[in-house]
Order: C-alpha cells, then sequence, then structure tokens
C-alpha cells in the first residue's frame, strides 16, 4: 500500500509538470507524441482533416446539400457527382461534407457537456465526501444502470428533433456519459483529495471551492481530457444509431446517420454509393479520434481505464 | 466482510427506486399514449378512446398510479401489457432466452478473440504486431455495428443466396438452426465488443509488467512465457472481468439496432415497441429487470475482487 | 367455370399489370397470364406482417397487423369477392339479404355447413352474439366501429339459419357493412362464458384453424378439414396445408426474407425500390402485383393557428405543391404515385382529370400555380412565411413526401422547417392542435365517400378526433350529409366533386399531396392472390395456392 502511495504522488508530480508548464514544453510533448505515436498522429491527422472539411465545408462542397434536383436522382458516381446523387437528385459528396458539421456539432458538444459535468459531479462528490457524495453517486448509479435507449426515446418524444431542434439529440447523447466520467473522476479526485497538500491548503484558509477548482480539478485534468477524445467518438456513433432508428437527426439536416436510414439501405444494390460513403465516413471519424484518444491516454496517464 | 456484503447489496434497492421512480416519472412526462396510437388514422370516437383509458387504468391521478404499480411490485406482479393484454412475465420470458443466449455467445467470441490478442500487444509494445492489433481493436470500436450488420447479411445473401433463419429456435431444440440465427449477430456484437476488452487486456497486462514482482521474476532468469501466464496475465485479469461484465449486462437489453437488422425477437426490440407503443407495464418492468441485471452483475464483480484480490480489503 | 374466371382473372390482371408496372430492372415476370391453371393443394405459405398487432380481437382492433395472421382462422358474414373486390358475396351467410319492402328489416339465411374449430356447430346464436357485441357493446367491450351500424335497431334470430336486422332507417351501405373484414363471427358459447375471451384466444369458422402465436415473431395456422366451402370442381378449401406469419419490422429484413425465399409475400405493399432490389436477385422466380391504394396523406394547416385561419394562405401552400411533377419523381423512391382529390384517382368516385385540374393545386401548369400562390401569400401579408411543419418519423412514404412539398413551398419563399415527431407524440401533437400545418394520413378498406370524408365534418362536431384542419363548417357537413344520402350514384359522384371543389380550394382546408400505390413483389410459387386497393380484405386465404415444382 505504501509502495502504491509513492507511485500515486510521483504520477501527480508528472502530470502536474506536464500540463503547468510553458509553451516550449507544449511544443516538446507533442513534437515526442508525433515521433513515439504513428497511430495517434496518423488520428490527429484524421481529426484536423475532418475539422477543416467541417469548417469549409461550404467552399469545399460542389452543391447545395439540401436543393433537390428531381432530372438527376440516384446517379451513380461520375466527375459531377463524386459519390452519386440520393433518391432526390442531391449530390452525395456534398452531403457527406455538410454531414461533419453534424457529427462534429454533436459529438463536440455532447462530449463536452457530459464530460465537464461528470468532472464536477466527479470532483464535488471527491472533496464533499459523506452524504453528498453518496447522493451523486447513487444518482450515478441510476443513470448508469437506466436504459440509453429510453433516455434517447423520451428526450426525442418530449422535446422533438427536427430542424433546428439538434440540441435535443446531443442532450439524448450527454446523459449517458454524465455518471461515467463522474466516475472516473471521482475515483482519480479521491487519491489527490487525501493527500497532504489539500489537507495543508485547508488549513491556511482556502475555501472549498477554491481548492475545488484550483487544486482539485486540474489534477484530473488528464483523464477529462483523454475521455472527452474517447466520448467525442462515442457520441459521433451514437448520433449515427439513433438516427438510423429514426431517433435523431431529421432530413433534411445532413447527417450521416440519416443517410444510412431508409434511404441508404433500401438502395443497397442499385445505388450502393448511398451506403457505403456515409458509413465509411462514419468509420474514419470515430477511428480518428479513438486512434488520437488511445495515444493521448498513454503519454497522459497510462493507468487510466477508460473503456 | 460480511458487514460489506450485506452494505453493498442494501445499496442496491436505492439504485433500484431511483430507476423505478425514473422510468415512471420519463414515461408520463412523454407526450403520447398508447390508446391514441392504437386508433391512429381510424374514425374512432371519443368515447371508445375514453372507456379503453379507464380500462387500463389511465385515468387514474399519476400518484395512484405510481402506488398502484409499486404495490405489485411488492407483491411480485408485474402486470399486463398494456398492448396486448398477456402478462409481462410472458412477455419477457417468450424474448429473453434470444437475448441472453446472443450475450453469451458474443462474450465467448469476445474472450476468445480478446485476451490472447491483447496480452500479444502488450507483450509486442510499440512495435507493428501491436500497431495491427489496436487498428484492428478500434476498428471494432468505430464501424457502426449497424452497418457492418447489414452488409454481413446483404454479403451472404449475394454470394451464397443464404440469410440467417428468421425464427428463433431453441438451441436444445435445433442447434444447428439456431446457431445459423445466432453466427452473424454474435460476430457483428462480439467484434465491438472484443475491441473494448481487447484494449482493456492490454493496459492491464501492460501495467503489470511494470510491477516490481514481474521484474523480479524476470530477473531471476524466469521465461517471458510464463512470466506472461503466471504473473502478469493473472492480476491483469480482473479489470478485464470487470468490463467484460458490465458489457454482457449491456448486451441483454442494449441490442436495439442489431436486433431490428437481423430481425431478432429480444429484449431490445421489445424495449423499444413497447416505448414507441408507451406501453407503460412493459416498459416499467423492462427497465427495472435490465437495471436489476445491472445492479447485480456489479455486485457479483465486485464480490469476485474481494475474493480474487487479496489487496483489497473491506471493513 | 372455375378455369374460365381464372382465365378472365389471368387476363385482367395481365391488362392490369401491363397498364400499371413500369417495368421493372432485370424484368422480373408478371404472374403467368397464359393457360389457366387448375389449384394444386398442399404446402405451407409464409408471410410476413410488419408490425406486431395487440389483442387477438378483430371487433376491437383496427390494424392491418391483426388482419393478415388472424383473418384466416375466421369467416365474416359476407365478404368481398376475391375476383372482384367491389362486389359484395356471402361467406357463412347462404345468399345476400332479403330486404323488406320498406327496407327496415333485412333477413338473412345462413348456409347449415359451418362448424368451429371445435367441431360445434355454427348457428344464427353465434351471428346474434357477434354482432350484438359489435353494434351493442356491454360496457367495458370496445368497439371502435359500432357507428358504422348506426341504423341498426335490433338483431334476431328466428330460427337456427336465420338473422333478421331490423333498422331504424333505410341504410344504402348496410350490406356493405355486413362484409367488413373486422366482423369476425365468434361463438356465442364462448363469448357468453367471458366476453373477452377473443382478446386472448382464437376459435373461428374460418379455413385455417389456430396452432400458435410467438409474441413478436411468428403466428402458425393449419388447414380446418371441416371447413364448410369447395371450390367450383369440389374440391375441399383451403388449397393450402397451412401458413406462417412472420413478424418482420425492418425494412432491409423484409426484403433479405423473401429473396432468401424463407418468406414468400408481403401483403401491405413494398417501396419500388425494394421491389426492383428482389426483381433483379430473384428474376423470374419473382411475380409483382401493383394497385392504387385507398390511402393518402394530406397537408393539413391548422386553421385555429393564424396565419392559417387565412384562406390565402392555405390556398398558397396547395397552389405552391406542382402534383404532377412530384408524382413523376416521387414514384421512382416511394410508394406514392397518382394525383388525386379526396376519393381514390381511377376509383369509382374520382373526378375526371379535366375537372379536377381546374382545382387550385391540380393544375398542370406548375409555373403558374407557384406565381398565384407568391400573390395570395403576398396580398395576405405573408410574403415571409415561416412555420413547423408536423410529420412523424417513419420513412415509408412520410420522409420523401414531406421533403418533396418542403421543397416546393421554398421555391416559393415559404421558409418551413421539417418537424419530426416520434410517432406517439406527433398523434399527441395532432388530438392536441399543438402544430401549424402537419403530414397526416387517411387508409380505408373501400371506395366510399362516407368513409374518405370523415376527415371533414366539422371539428366539434362529428370529426371530433379525425379533422385536425379544427374548422367548423355548416356548409361542408350539410354537403358531406348531403351526398351520404343520395342513392343515384351518378348524382352522388357530383356532389363529392363539389365537396373537393368546397374543400380543397374554395375554403382549402386541407388537401392530398400524392395517393399511394401499393406494391406486392411475391415469389411466383404464391397462385390465387389477387391485390386489391386496400391492404385488410380479402386475407383469408381461403383459395391461394402454391405451385410445386
Amino acid at each position: 500500500m505504501a509502495q502504491a502511495a509513492v507511485r500515486d504522488s510521483d504520477d501527480v508530480a508528472r502530470r502536474r509538470y506536464l500540463e503547468s508548464t510553458g509553451p516550449r514544453r507544449f511544443a516538446r510533448f507533442w513534437g515526442e507524441f508525433i515521433r513515439r505515436r504513428p497511430l495517434g498522429t496518423a488520428g490527429a491527422v484524421l481529426i484536423i482533416v475532418m475539422l477543416l472539411t467541417a469548417a469549409l465545408a461550404d467552399r469545399i462542397a460542389p452543391y447545395d446539400p439540401t436543393a433537390f434536383n428531381f432530372a438527376d436522382l440516384l446517379q451513380g458516381p461520375s466527375l459531377q457527382h463524386l459519390l452519386g446523387t440520393d433518391p432526390f437528385g442531391r449530390d452525395v459528396f456534398t452531403r457527406i461534407v455538410y454531414g461533419s458539421r453534424t457529427a462534429l456539432l454533436v459529438g463536440f458538444t455532447a462530449s463536452f457537456v457530459g464530460c465537464t459535468l461528470g468532472l464536477v459531479l466527479g470532483v464535488l462528490g471527491a472533496y464533499l465526501g459523506g452524504r453528498v457524495d453518496q447522493l451523486i453517486q447513487r444518482l450515478m448509479d441510476v443513470l448508469l444502470s437506466f436504459p440509453l435507449i429510453v433516455i434517447a426515446i423520451a428526450v426525442v418524444a418530449a422535446l422533438g428533433t427536427g430542424e433546428g431542434k439538434i440540441g435535443n439529440v446531443i442532450a439524448a447523447i450527454t446523459v449517458p456519459i454524465i455518471p461515467r466520467v463522474a466516475r472516473v473522476v471521482r475515483s482519480s479526485a479521491l487519491s489527490i483529495v487525501n493527500m497532504p497538500y489539500i489537507e495543508a491548503t485547508r488549513a491556511v484558509g482556502s475555501g472549498a471551492v477554491r481548492i475545488m477548482f484550483r487544486h482539485v480539478a486540474p489534477n484530473v485534468f488528464a483523464p477529462y481530457l483523454i475521455m472527452l477524445t474517447a466520448f467525442l467518438g462515442q457520441a459521433i456513433l451514437l448520433e449515427a444509431s439513433l438516427s438510423f432508428l429514426g431517433l435523431g437527426v431529421f432530413e433534411p439536416t445532413p447527417s450521416w446517420g440519416l443517410m444510412l436510414r431508409g434511404a441508404g439501405m433500401q438502395f443497397l444494390e442499385q445505388a450502393p454509393w448511398l451506403a457505403i460513403a456515409p458509413g465509411v465516413a462514419i468509420s474514419l471519424a470515430v477511428f480518428g479520434f479513438n486512434l488520437f484518444g488511445d495515444s493521448l491516454r498513454d503519454a497522459l496517464d497510462p493507468r487510466l481505464r477508460t473503456a | 466482510m460480511r458487514r460489506y456484503v450485506a452494505g453493498r447489496l442494501l445499496l442496491m434497492i436505492p439504485t433500484l427506486i431511483g430507476v423505478a421512480i425514473l422510468t415512471f416519472v420519463i414515461m408520463r412526462a412523454v407526450p403520447g399514449d398508447i390508446v391514441a396510437l392504437k386508433y391512429a388514422g381510424s374514425p374512432v370516437p371519443q368515447s371508445v378512446i375514453d372507456e379503453e383509458r379507464h380500462q387500463l387504468g389511465l385515468d387514474k391521478p399519476m400518484w395512484e398510479q405510481f402506488t398502484d404499480w409499486m404495490g405489485e411490485i411488492a407483491r411480485f406482479d408485474l402486470g399486463t401489457s398494456l398492448w396486448t393484454g398477456h402478462s409481462v412475465v410472458e412477455e419477457i420470458q417468450i424474448r429473453l432466452p434470444l437475448s441472453i443466449e446472443l450475450a453469451i455467445i458474443a462474450t465467448l467470441l469476445a474472450v476468445v478473440i480478446a485476451i490472447p490478442l491483447g496480452v500479444v500487444a502488450a507483450v509486442r509494445q510499440d512495435t507493428w504486431v501491436d500497431y495491427a492489433i489496436r487498428l484492428f481493436s478500434i476498428g471494432g470500436l468505430a464501424l457502426p455495428s449497424f452497418w457492418i450488420g447489414l452488409l454481413m447479411v446483404l454479403a451472404t445473401i449475394t454470394f451464397f443466396g443464404w440469410a440467417p433463419p428468421l425464427v428463433f429456435t431453441a438451441i436444445t431444440e435445433d442447434p444447428i438452426a439456431n446457431l445459423s440465427q445466432m453466427i452473424l449477430p454474435a460476430l457483428s456484437v462480439g467484434y465491438r465488443y472484443s475491441a473494448v476488452s481487447m484494449r482493456m487486456t492490454r493496459s492491464t497486462v501492460l501495467e503489470v509488467l511494470r510491477e516490481d514482482y514481474v521484474r523480479t521474476a524476470r530477473a531471476k532468469g524466469v521465461s517471458e512465457r510464463l512470466v506472461v501466464m503466471r504473473h502478469a496475465l493473472r492480476n491483469a485479469l480482473l479489470p478485464v472481468i470487470t468490463v467484460i461484465s458490465l458489457e454482457f449486462a449491456f448486451l441483454i437489453g442494449g441490442l436495439v439496432v442489431t436486433e431490428q437488422v437481423f430481425n431478432l425477437n429480444g429484449i431490445g426490440k421489445l424495449l423499444v415497441d413497447a416505448v414507441a407503443h408507451r406501453d407503460y407495464t412493459l416498459i416499467q418492468a423492462l427497465v427495472l429487470l435490465l437495471a436489476s441485471v445491472f445492479v447485480l452483475i456489479n455486485f457479483v464483480v465486485d464480490m469476485v475482487y474481494v475474493v480474487l484480490d487479496p489487496r483489497i480489503r473491506y471493513s | 367455370m372455375f378455369n374460365r374466371q381464372i382465365a378472365a382473372f389471368a387476363v385482367a390482371l395481365a391488362l392490369l399489370l401491363a397498364a400499371c408496372t413500369p417495368a421493372p430492372k432485370g424484368g422480373a415476370a408478371t404472374q403467368s397470364a397464359s393457360g389457366a391453371e387448375q389449384p394444386q393443394a398442399g404446402g405451407t405459405l409464409t408471410f410476413i406482417v410488419n408490425a406486431v398487432p395487440p389483442s387477438f380481437d378483430g371487433h376491437r382492433e383496427t390494424t392491418f397487423a391483426l388482419l393478415h395472421p388472424v383473418a384466416p382462422f375466421y369467416s365474416t358474414l359476407y365478404k368481398f369477392d376475391p375476383n372482384d373486390l367491389t362486389k359484395v358475396i356471402p361467406d357463412v351467410a347462404a345468399a345476400m339479404p332479403e330486404l323488406s319492402a320498406d327496407k327496415l328489416s333485412a333477413t338473412i339465411k345462413l348456409r347449415t355447413d359451418v362448424k368451429f374449430h371445435d367441431g360445434t356447430k355454427m348457428t344464427s346464436d353465434d351471428i346474434v352474439a357477434t354482432y350484438q357485441k359489435i353494434i351493442f357493446p356491454p360496457t367495458g367491450v370496445l368497439s371502435p366501429r359500432a357507428g358504422a351500424y348506426a341504423a341498426v335497431e335490433s338483431i334476431s334470430n328466428p330460427a337456427p339459419d336465420t338473422v333478421v336486422f331490423k333498422l331504424k332507417y333505410p341504410s344504402a351501405s348496410f350490406a356493405t357493412n355486413l362484409a367488413s373484414p373486422w366482423n369476425f363471427v365468434y361463438s356465442a358459447a364462448k363469448l357468453k362464458t367471458d366476453i373477452h375471451w377473443y382478446e386472448k384466444n382464437v376459435l373461428g369458422t374460418g379455413p385455417f384453424t389456430y396452432v400458435s402465436y410467438t409474441a413478436g415473431q411468428e403466428w402458425v395456422g393449419k388447414k380446418f378439414a371441416d371447413y364448410f366451402a369447395k371450390d367450383k370442381n369440389g374440391v375441399q378449401l383451403p388449397y393450402l396445408d397451412g401458413y406462417k406469419a412472420l413478424i418482420i419490422t425492418d425494412a432491409n429484413a423484409e426484403v433479405n426474407a423473401i429473396r432468401s425465399k424463407q418468406a414468400s409475400i408481403e401483403f401491405r405493399g413494398f417501396t419500388p425500390q425494394q421491389r426492383d432490389t428482389l426483381s433483379s436477385a430473384l428474376g423470374t422466380s419473382l411475380a409483382i402485383q401493383e394497385a392504387p391504394w385507398i390511402c393518402v396523406n394530406y397537408i393539413v394547416p391548422n386553421t385555429k393557428k393564424p396565419p392559417f385561419d387565412d384562406v390565402r394562405v392555405r390556398q398558397a401552400l396547395t397552389l405552391a405543391i406542382d402534383r404532377y411533377a412530384g408524382s413523376t419523381a416521387l414514384q421512382k423512391i416511394t410508394i406514392v404515385k397518382d394525383v388525386g382529390g379526396l376519393m381514390r384517382p381511377k376509383g369509382p368516385f374520382a373526378q375526371a382529370d379535366a375537372d379536377l385540374q381546374k382545382i387550385a393545386g391540380f393544375g398542370t401548369d406548375g409555373a403558374a400555380n407557384k406565381a398565384k400562390a407568391k400573390q395570395l401569400l403576398a396580398d395576405a401579408g405573408q410574403s415571409n412565411l415561416t412555420f413547423k411543419f408536423l410529420n412523424r418519423n417513419i420513412t415509408t412514404p412520410y420522409e420523401p413526401v414531406a421533403l418533396f412539398v418542403l421543397d416546393q413551398w421554398k421555391q416559393i419563399g415559404i421558409n418551413a422547417t421539417h418537424d419530426v415527431k416520434e410517432t406517439s407524440a406527433y398523434q399527441a401533437d395532432l388530438r392536441a392542435g399543438n402544430f401549424e400545418v402537419a403530414l397526416d394520413f387517411n387508409c380505408d378498406f373501400l371506395d366510399e365517400p362516407d368513409l374518405q370524408l370523415a376527415k371533414f365534418w366539422s371539428a366539434s362536431g362529428l370529426g371530433k378526433g379525425l379533422n385536425f384542419a379544427y374548422y367548423d363548417d355548416a356548409t361542408l357537413d350539410k354537403m358531406i350529409d348531403g351526398q351520404s344520402r343520395e342513392t343515384d350514384p351518378a348524382k352522388r359522384k357530383a356532389l363529392v366533386a363539389d365537396i373537393e371543389k368546397y374543400a380543397m380550394d374554395t375554403k382549402a382546408y386541407q388537401y392530398p399531396v400524392l395517393w399511394w400505390y401499393r406494391i406486392i413483389p411475391y415469389l411466383n410459387t404464391v397462385r390465387g392472390w389477387r391485390i386489391g386497393s386496400n391492404h385488410y380484405t380479402n386475407q383469408d386465404l381461403e383459395t391461394v395456392w402454391l405451385a410445386q415444382k
């Protein structure tokens, strides 16, 4: 046990070192990351490509993603339409490009909000302990054991999901992330809360809020960051699954999962590009975030277990 | 120890009560009700709708519906489905064997694939073997399983003119028919599942390999193979067991999309249909069942920890 | 005699197919038109049902998902002729009803050779008990269609083979209503012991007996050896040894089931791409039947919500839609096809195209219509009209139809957003009037203005729970009532045409987008089943047979 404690403090020191230093350290960290972690670098490249695609969607995409052209429906891939057209004559390549916006918006927001709420709850529980901790833990247990699909349908049914209501889809995906993050953060934070220097800070008279945010939270930042990337990929996948089930994003919003629903798979043989392209796009995006997230974990906190 | 076990058991109760309340509140807050849905698009007079709502007890005040339900649960009565009028237990019994079997097959597949590959990846860390295995495993997390499922069925039907049977046959009745229905869904689920467990195996084995006693064993000249098998793997297994168990609990009711794609008559599909129909009694029973499975498996995992890992002491 | 009928049927079918079928890719064979065939006995038919039915009680439920698997267990008093689905013929009745001179009493003679599956004889007691339950349900018994029999005063049985219906006033649709596919003949004895018995059990006089039901998965039925009906050659019906109805809800899984020959047919309808996939995969072993369908999507502006209380806005919404362009495009990708008014196009009550085209939104000059629509919006001060278009989360055909409509509106500067909700929540919004404009639907089993106009009665009157445009219009009520009382078919048709003009143009309350089109691709071993314009009737499988190779 004693040994473990020593290692823990080593670790903490290493993390604090990693996070608290200036730009030069930052550059060195990433330089090493690129050299030592080819898979993570590949993931980062995929992410950057995706970010650029989303940012420059209106420059890259040759057509309007929602404009119909019934004269050109279900065309095969050609120079005019790189990935062919869908049943409404819309350019599939254009919809894939714009779909990256939906995927990133849902992925980033759901993962960021979910992980941040999880972080706050985890730190609160670990620091305050006692009844509050018990209460938070039980709440998290309830959320963990509650089937995701019921939450998804409930949110979608209660709030609707049409155009301009993408926030509701995000909400449905955020909820299950919270307890998973809260658990990991709580256990990481517990080891810090019990460290002597926190005790010392408290003795000096620092307020609870100050201690939590100045001392505890930064120390669990590494697992937070790792989970943020991991859940980003999962959130994109979840959005695709929900949209496929008819419980996510809806037409005419371009979304990869939605492209696989109905129109995509029903035309699988007459128009295979409709079923292949969105599936590949989803896979590549999730692949990128997972590759990057894994390597980030290896670099920052190899012990962290985020399945 | 006994106090710990009792305490853990007692903690399950507030969780389950919380789940019960949450289900009840969420479902009543969601718009739409079963009777209006049932007669959607038919010229049915309001009196018929009111009468049916009355018969189903949907016109009672909310708190009364809740206390009625709690009372029934206390008497181990889960009620009847609002949609079919059959007992909820009967409805679940029909679907449960399929879901459990699929979960078991997928688990076996995952374990068989994940553990050896995970260990190899850890032992050969940062070599091309490791990279290949990690790419393969991340693929499992990245490919949407419904997409893979659809493509797999399409491939077998196009190249072999064969598609999995559409009707569930118990494995005791006809093992071949049973397995030929299960194999594709088990593969599409098992791939993701094995990816999750493989990653966990790799990182825990890596961690253990850095431990002092492993270094000591190596220093003493114990063969690498033995080090891995005897020391590393054994100690690395606990977190892997956790992941596998929790994933198993999820599989019982969480395979909504897979069940739809392969037309499997399982618990996930039943749950989605129940929610779509606003079949309150069935939803409540299913959510409670799934939550109980989850909580119980969690409990068992904790107990396994206590038994297997002498370092963990509970007071 | 029988052969001639089959031949006539086959020719009619060939004509129908030639008229309606766009040559499918891969050239699947349509059902062999030459050479009338002798039906073969034997075999088990496996078909798909794509929804999970609620209780087993046909009197109580309203979904086709109950009729397809359960109708073969039962007989009805009368039924629709499988060879001419507009004609009513006796089922367990021995003849058509005899009307008294004052048309207030209908005497029905029953067959005396009808047996329930448990061996007991069917008598007039059973018919009386059945119709008592349907028309005069005791408290606690649900009968959603009781209203259709409002004319019936009493039911009696002077003899074991005779039933008499006394009517309050003459009713033209009475005989048709006795052929309702929902009115299964139940056993009086069973109903007496437990009026709810049929919700969970099956005991009928139909061509098949109940074997098993696995919830969510399959129904199994086998031939009833003592079934009363024989074909024209004296061969015992049904031809099939039995059937299995598989519940398959996923569109891709349905196609895979037929493609792998694990199921032969689905009786509701497939999309054009499902048809084309099957046709290119199965080639000549696939047969296809298609027919216009008595199902339609309506655009429903909520007249209680401004600016949709302004008739000009409502007219603009219908004028903007180029239905003929829509038909050309949408029939390639989903199950809609014909342009029509409130009555099924090409049906007995449909207006001639030239007349229909005079109604707002049904003219062929799309550009002129759009210009007019824009002008109307400008006049109403709604040039920048923005609203939410409520739809349900079902792909076929709601999604493509809605997207088409949204695109049409966009072209005249309307900024409508697609507000998709899960079916239950969508229903709740419709019923609560909690929407601006919605996409509604309607399906019926008969071309009958009373049925198709049910949604047009005043919302606070007979249209309660059906009229989601929420208007009250005494003039329209009077018009609907007037056509219902008119017994001369030609005059009635003219009255219905007036209603179409008034409801879709003058007042523009609610209007169809496109009528649905039913496509049934199936393995060509299935014979003796003929498509109709609805998916409710002709499902007892009495004369369906399988061609053995």
